[in-house]
């Protein structure tokens, strides 16, 4: 019991919730331009795999093919392992900032690059579902109005297969806050690698002098209490948003035969 | 990225080989007592979230979006550190299969839900007025029809189980991964980064990309023969109206 007391007590000493709640702030800033980022890349990586299928134009599909698919079926934790090793590091991130050490940044620098090519290559995957979507007849209608192929993709097509893909990609969002986790291991600055940065010096804070299986309890348990709390939220978004669309879209079907007769 | 055309870094890795392949089977090893865990798992609150009675439902849904919405690193780590500082040291594979069996548990179980729902109501209404039971209902009508739906999601979430074995890294894992890095960074075997990663990476891969490429292959051809199926039943229903 006093155990559990000295684990509880460590949730009300500041310094402990400072350093704790950066780790959730670097967790979600990181997570959300991931997907950004991603989105934008992944975007024109679908775009490519899609259309770029002239004869002259045909090698940038298969290369967006081979990216797509290698980071599509290689684990996330090897690409920042090679990215520790191989990116290359600008100047920029490469000094103190956001009061983290110039290592630190460093490290948050290149472990981000590889979530954010692993995320790009994922919603590249979602955004070509969504470009398949379109029917064919938008192009067709966009070419007859005097569009231009640039203009069409991005007045008529890109619009529509957004607004199908924004529940997937939210979606896509839980993923990258879960995935993001992974850089933990990797001990970059965020709530997984803070929370067990927290656990291996409890024992200076919890009062026992050692680390308890209670420490292990409530730390992880509000960690878990933190992701689930934003996953569970989004995820409801998701929820309401795809039971929306159904219903805009069910109607439609039904009035199908009804105009056939 | 020099190493990567040096000889002797490609020697290095020949010389290792063995650790590589130790590596690789652990993750299969981890990989297929996971897999088999999770289908378990997700058969079990599958069929209890589409049961009917609202207390199984219920627990049903809170197991899936209470493991859903967490990561499984922290899962991993919580089951791991858990025990070990409880006095019952867990074995590392051990640790692995239990949290990527349970992880994959909850992705199952909403496969197989979404796979039971697809089938129409009637098809339950119509064995129970022949007088079957739930087991030889579920087991004789209902599942043979939602096997082929189920089947492709689920072997995307094989594909995501094996990639998500490099989570043991952070337990002290003995995965492929996990034994790649310590190779690369040993001080007797270090510095021939590329060829390890590149190697480790293609055995992931030759693993990985069939699977995935069979479950896209499959779940269109399914679409395909779902939209073809669409406008028969428009035409029956027509012509039962008229």
């Amino acid at each position: 019991m006093k155990e559990l007391e000295g684990s509880l007590s460590m949730l009300k000493n500041e310094a402990i919730l400072a350093y704790f709640f950066k780790g959730i702030l670097f967790t979600i800033i990181l997570s959300f331009l991931a997907v950004l980022i991603g989105v934008l890349f992944g975007s024109v990586l679908a775009l490519i795999r899609n259309y770029c299928t002239k004869k002259g134009t045909r090698i940038f599909k298969w290369l967006a093919c081979i990216y797509i698919e290698v980071f599509r079926n290689t684990p996330l934790l090897l690409w920042i392992f090679i990215c520790l090793v191989f990116c290359p590091c600008p100047a920029l991130f490469s000094r103190k900032m956001f009061g983290l050490t110039s290592v630190e940044t460093k490290l948050l620098f290149k472990a981000a690059v590889a979530l954010i090519l692993f995320t790009s290559s994922v919603i590249a995957e979602i955004i070509r579902g969504g470009l398949n979507s379109i029917a064919q007849g938008q192009f067709e209608a966009g070419h007859s109005q005097g569009f231009n192929t640039v203009q069409t993709m991005i007045y008529i097509i890109l619009p529509q297969a957004y607004r199908n893909v924004i529940p997937t990609l939210l979606s896509q969002v839980i993923t990258t806050i879960k995935d993001s986790s992974y850089l933990a291991n990797v001990a970059t600055i965020e709530l997984m690698s803070r929370v067990k940065t927290i656990l291996a010096s409890s024992y200076n804070y919890n009062g026992t002098g050692t680390v308890n299986v209670s420490d292990v309890f409530v730390l992880f348990g509000a960690a878990c209490l933190v992701y689930f709390c934003i996953n569970f939220t989004l995820s409801c978004v998701v929820r309401r948003m795809q039971k929306k669309k159904k219903k805009v879209a069910e109607p439609r079907r039904e009035e199908v035969p009804s105009v056939a007769l | 990225m020099t190493e990567m055309f040096s000889a002797a870094a490609w020697r290095k890795v020949w010389t290792y080989r063995l650790t590589f392949l130790l590596g690789l089977w652990n993750t299969v090893r981890t990989a297929f007592l996971g897999l088999l865990l999770s289908v378990a798992l997700g058969v079990i609150f599958g069929l209890m979230a589409t049961s009917g009675k609202k207390s199984l439902k219920r627990i049903s849904r809170v197991y899936v979006e209470l493991i859903q919405n967490t990561p499984l690193l922290l899962q991993m780590c919580f089951v791991y550190y858990a025990f070990a500082f409880s006095g019952h040291s867990l074995s590392i594979i051990f640790t692995g299969v239990l949290a990527l069996g349970v992880y994959h548990g909850a992705y199952m179980a909403e496969v197989i839900r979404a796979g039971i729902e697809a089938i129409p109501k009637g098809q339950f209404e119509a064995a129970h007025s022949q007088g079957f039971g739930y087991v030889s209902t579920m087991s004789e009508i209902i599942l043979p029809q939602s096997i082929k739906i189920i089947l492709p999601p689920m072997v995307n979430q094989v594909v995501n189980l094996i990639k998500n074995t490099s989570c043991l890294y952070i337990i002290g894992g003995a995965d492929l991964i996990s034994l790649t890095y310590s190779f690369v960074t040993g001080a007797t075997t270090g510095g021939a980064y590329a060829p390890a990663y590149l190697v480790s990476g293609l055995l992931f891969f030759i693993i990985c990309f069939p699977l995935s490429t069979l479950a896209t292959v499959w779940e269109t051809a399914l679409k395909k023969r779902e939209r073809a199926a669409v406008p028969k039943d428009d035409t029956e229903r027509m012509v039962e109206e008229a």
